[in-house]
């Protein structure tokens, strides 16, 4: 198990910011230049800070970082600087309290659909009984039931990912990390799986934090919109999306939605841009 | 023919015994032509009716019982060990770092030429036969396996780890399941390199198995049994190959291999 250096620094900070669940506080992460290059900036310092039951989305073109910083909230790498806190507690390493769900497909494939969602509770000893009732719970929330005894490899790649958010949720985590979660999948599929993550978090309230480089999605899922730069990374704007709740996907053609798309548009095509042409 | 389109189940097997029989075939007509003496091979027809003595008048079924004898005891004895310290070196890169470079070097040394000082050792009984199998095996089990465990997709180990799965947990929830059909798989390729492993200890200072019978033969210029000997093996190992993939596909159903 990996362990990030530089627990004990102390710095004055906003130990409580109220509803804050998540902080992060200054996070940079630069890579290590390959044989000897330079170092490659992966994301400027970067604060930003989640309130519980927030759906966040973090929207940007690929390579700017967005990928790198939630990697970095749910321990799977160490910031270079800065810190990350979950209830005021620094993040050291990958736990059960942040589950993820992958953009590629990490169902265990020797274990069952019913199995793979139990996986984090079996970590947790829970009984046999909790661990089926919770599992059943799951399985019906996230329209998989009969499917309980499936492998992965017989299942489509929109029920792989359901069941991969089963098994995030099944876990209970103080916060929900997605990973282009519906990068790979066709575009019905992806608009499918949208409306039933959105009505789980309508129901459930979980803290979720979304990235994406999908202009639409980021809108129809979040309350707030973090809009990140080309590579290095930072976050250049937050938009707020105050579109009701329950949201419909009729609502991807209401004059709202067209006008904060239209927006968010134009400061991802500038950023695109950046990267498409490295002179600009 | 059509590249990479698969053949039907009944034209594979029609196809695969096709070549069996012409291969008999030219055998036959090489021998009962009269293009190759006697002497130097036998015909499909002696070589059975020699096959038959052998074991109607010599016993040869108890042959036969100690060479697989010694290539399973020989074989589990490798896997034993090999196994487990594969699985430790794949999963942990110190131990990769202090036993890689030596298992590596040890890989390369022919078990054969380890047979007159294994004779020293362990004298000509079974314990030195054992051995030779254990050498030949040993180091490529336990290679294989330290490849295919440091193999293991991190993107499910990061999965396992944010589901609260902890060193332990990886190893025995991830790792092991995660390498299992390619592990069976390996030991199913090193068993057939066990085959070929007995029969040279049974070559030399042996008295008795397939391998003895086959040097005896030599010596009474018995073509016949050689090759009945010879045939028999690839028999055998045919059978325990086809038994080994049967196995691992009813023991990893979900795996797409």
């Amino acid at each position: 198990m990996r362990c990030f250096r530089g627990a004990a620094r102390k710095r004055a900070r906003l130990e409580d910011t109220g509803l804050s669940a998540l902080a992060i506080d200054g996070v940079a992460r630069t890579f290590a230049g390959a044989r000897n290059g330079a170092p490659v900036e992966a994301l400027l310092p970067t604060t930003l800070s989640i309130a519980d039951n927030d759906f966040i989305t973090i929207l940007g073109p690929s390579g700017c970082g967005k990928s790198t910083l939630l990697r970095i909230v749910a321990g799977l790498d160490a910031p270079t600087t800065g810190e990350v806190r979950l209830d005021g507690q620094l993040v050291m390493g990958p736990g059960a309290d942040r589950g993820m769900v992958f953009q590629s497909y990490t169902l265990f494939p020797w274990l069952t659909v019913e199995e793979n969602i139990k996986f984090g509770l079996r970590e947790k000893s829970l009984p046999a009984v909790r661990q089926a009732e919770i599992a059943a719970h799951y399985v019906a929330k996230v329209g998989l039931a009969g499917f309980e005894d499936h492998y992965p490899k017989t299942l489509s790649g929109g029920m792989q990912q359901r069941t991969a958010i089963a098994r995030a949720l099944a876990n209970e985590p103080r916060i929900l990390l997605l990973d282009e979660p519906f990068g790979a999948l066709d575009n019905q599929t992806r608009s499918l799986m949208q409306e039933l993550l959105l009505s789980i978090w309508e129901s459930e309230r979980k803290t979720v934090l979304f990235v994406t480089h999908d202009i639409e999605e980021a809108i129809f899922m979040a309350n707030r919109v973090v809009v990140m730069t080309a590579r290095p990374g930072r976050i250049k704007a937050e938009v707020a999306v105050p579109l009701v709740h329950p949201r419909h996907y009729t609502i991807k053609t209401s004059p709202e939605f067209s006008a904060l798309k239209a927006a968010l548009t134009e400061q991802i095509r500038v950023e695109a841009l950046k990267t498409a042409e490295p002179g600009i | 023919m059509t590249p990479l389109v698969p053949v039907s189940g009944t034209r594979k097997v029609a196809l695969g015994l096709a070549f069996f029989v012409l291969f008999v075939l030219a055998w036959s007509a090489a021998t009962f032509g009269g293009l190759v003496s006697k002497t130097f091979l036998a015909d499909p027809l002696t070589m059975l009716r020699e096959g038959w003595s052998l074991f109607a008048q010599f016993g040869f079924a108890k042959d036969v019982g100690i060479t697989i004898w010694r290539v399973f005891g020989g074989f589990i004895l490798a896997a034993a060990f090999g196994v487990p310290l594969g699985i430790a070196m794949g999963a942990y890169k110190p131990v990769e770092a202090f036993f890689e470079p030596f298992v590596s070097f040890a890989r390369y040394l022919p078990a054969s030429a380890f047979i007159p000082l294994l004779i020293l050792w362990a004298g000509i009984g079974e314990m030195q036969k054992l051995l030779v199998i254990f050498i030949g095996s040993f180091f490529q089990i336990v290679l294989m396996v330290a490849v295919t465990v440091g193999a293991t997709r991190r993107d499910l180990v990061e999965a396992a780890y944010t589901l609260g799965a902890n060193a332990r947990g990886i190893v025995r929830r991830v790792l092991l399941p995660s390498a299992a059909p390619a592990i069976a798989e390996t030991l199913r390729l090193v068993l057939g390199w066990a085959w070929t492993y007995v029969i040279v200890a049974e070559l030399i200072g042996a008295s008795s198995g397939i391998g003895h019978m086959i040097t005896d033969s030599q010596a009474l210029l018995n073509t016949g049994q050689i090759i009945f000997g010879i045939i028999l093996i690839g028999i055998i190992g045919l059978v325990s190959d086809l038994g080994f993939k049967r196995a691992n596909r009813a023991l990893f159903p979900w795996s797409s291999a």
